[in-house]
């Protein structure tokens, strides 16, 4: 009797647990997922193809190196319940305040873009015109976010981070190389070819694509929208810790997918590995597509959540998703500007859409340092934080993280525009 | 209409200014410094990726 109690006890415990650690879960996964966006799809699919599975290690080590940096917006946002806009500004001052929102929405705005493109031309696979896709995308979003609850919308936005994690069946079904894959997964390498210009653009992108300037703001305010307290945040930890974790499996097997069934083939974009696959498995090549119009639309939504959330603390207005449109309109104003922005562009004829893309996950990286800096000064306020201020390894993991993107860069800039530097 | 629209704008940017003129965080002027010469040199850098951007759509 005393083992099945004892059993019965701890059953009814973790129970309590999980649904716990459920009912805390969100923005870490959301953003973490999110972070695998149309633009990281396409890096990922471009990395496999050019470069096999020599670089899944390379993926492995950002996923921690991402927990780190998120991490720390758990900390700051259920600490202090503000927003990373407001609490850049409430800190260091408006200059550096403005500075920080300029950056934020640029880069958004420009990554908004991208979220876009993917959704196009993954639905431009079973013959959507772009135009059809642009405005069921604005259709869906705005649905979203106009039912006045934090919650609901979390929810959603966690079935479309179920769905995102479609490249895993689709990885699983082609038969990959279990060898191949642990070997690129265990032995950091490099790839044939060694150091060139296209490996340092593919790496700057796939950083890029991994730790954005959004991704920053876009948890931070979630955590405060929430309404997380700092007795939740081991579970927002946890959360941030699955997420990442959830990036890593999805990238791998998208570089998984490239790498086995179109190695050394040229790439630029996940569409067209997605055409690609659809003679060999036509199954894989529409899960390709889904995900990738998955994707782009998960990241959309944050992405302009992001922006509009730092804009609503900056400038005073309600900016709760737990505020109707007459109670918030603002905010809302906003997110649907920014969405009505970012897919005009891609209707416009001709637009270099698959160069934009790439680039765009370069110029995000680069920026973040800047960001990051910010955030790690922020965390060390004991006065702000208190107990819950950056540790020695923190500061050291986050620290070494803004000097290596700074030295990457650097090195990006160099090879730019001294090509024949790196060669090829 | 548009004029009022900048006008407002423009006073809701002055008022943000205000509120937030003194920082919370002091800040050494090596720091601060420092932070400014950071953001220029990553401004400048995009820069560069934005002339790659345009010499590589050009060819």
């Amino acid at each position: 009797m005393n083992i099945l109690s004892s059993f019965y006890y701890r059953y009814r415990k973790l129970l309590k647990t999980i649904r716990l650690y459920l009912i805390i879960a969100g923005p870490g996964i959301i953003v973490m997922v999110a972070d695998n966006d149309a633009g990281g799809i396409t890096t990922y699919t471009a990395t496999g193809a050019k470069y096999g599975f020599h670089l899944i290690w390379f993926l492995v080590l950002l996923g921690p190196i991402a927990y780190y940096v998120q991490e720390m917006t758990v900390r700051l946002g259920a600490v202090t319940k503000r927003g990373h806009a407001e609490a850049i500004f409430h800190s260091f001052g408006s200059f550096w305040g403005w500075f920080s929102l300029l950056d934020l929405v640029l880069v958004d705005w420009l990554t908004m873009i991208t979220e876009f493109i993917g959704m196009t031309a993954a639905m431009s696979i079973f013959g959507v015109p772009p135009l059809v896709t642009v405005i069921v995308g604005w259709i869906l979003m705005g649905t979203m976010v106009l039912q006045g609850r934090y919650w609901t919308w979390e929810k959603a936005a966690l079935v479309f981070c179920g769905l995102n994690l479609i490249y895993i069946p689709a990885a699983l079904m082609i038969n990959p190389p279990v060898d191949k894959i642990l070997h690129g997964t265990f032995i950091p390498q490099l790839p044939p070819g060694g150091f060139t210009n296209a490996l340092f653009f593919l790496l700057m992108a796939n950083i890029g694509t991994t730790i954005a300037p959004w991704m920053i703001f876009f948890q931070q305010s979630a955590v405060v929208d929430k309404g997380m307290q700092e007795k939740d945040m081991l579970w927002g930890k946890l959360d941030t810790a699955v997420g990442s974790f959830l990036t890593v499996v999805v990238a791998t097997g998208c570089i998984v997918l490239t790498a086995t069934l179109l190695p050394g083939q040229e790439i630029n974009d996940a569409a067209t590995a997605a055409f690609r696959f659809l003679p060999i498995n036509h199954y894989v090549g529409a899960f390709l597509a889904i995900g990738l119009f998955d994707a782009g639309l998960l990241g959309a939504i944050c992405i302009s959540l992001a922006s509009s959330w730092a804009f609503g603390e900056v400038f005073g207005w309600a900016h709760s998703l737990n505020h109707k449109v007459k109670e918030a309109p603002w905010f809302y104003a906003y997110y649907f500007f920014d969405l009505l922005l970012a897919g005009t562009v891609v209707l416009i004829p001709h637009a270099p859409l698959v160069l934009i893309t790439l680039f765009v996950q370069v110029i995000a990286v680069t920026l973040l340092p800047a960001a990051l800096v910010f955030l790690i000064l922020l965390l060390n306020n004991e006065e702000t934080m208190g107990e819950y201020k950056n540790t020695l390894f923190q500061n050291v993991a986050n620290i070494g993280i803004v000097v290596m993107i700074i030295i990457i860069s650097t090195l990006y800039g160099i090879s730019a525009l001294y090509p024949k530097i790196l060669g090829g | 209409m548009i004029v009022d629209f900048f006008r407002n704008a423009a006073g809701g940017v002055r008022a943000i200014n205000q509120k937030y003129t003194t920082p919370h965080i002091k800040m050494t002027r090596g720091v601060r410094f420092s932070l400014g010469v950071l953001r220029f040199y990553l401004l400048f850098l995009v820069g560069i990726m934005v002339y790659k951007f345009i010499t590589t759509l050009l060819h």
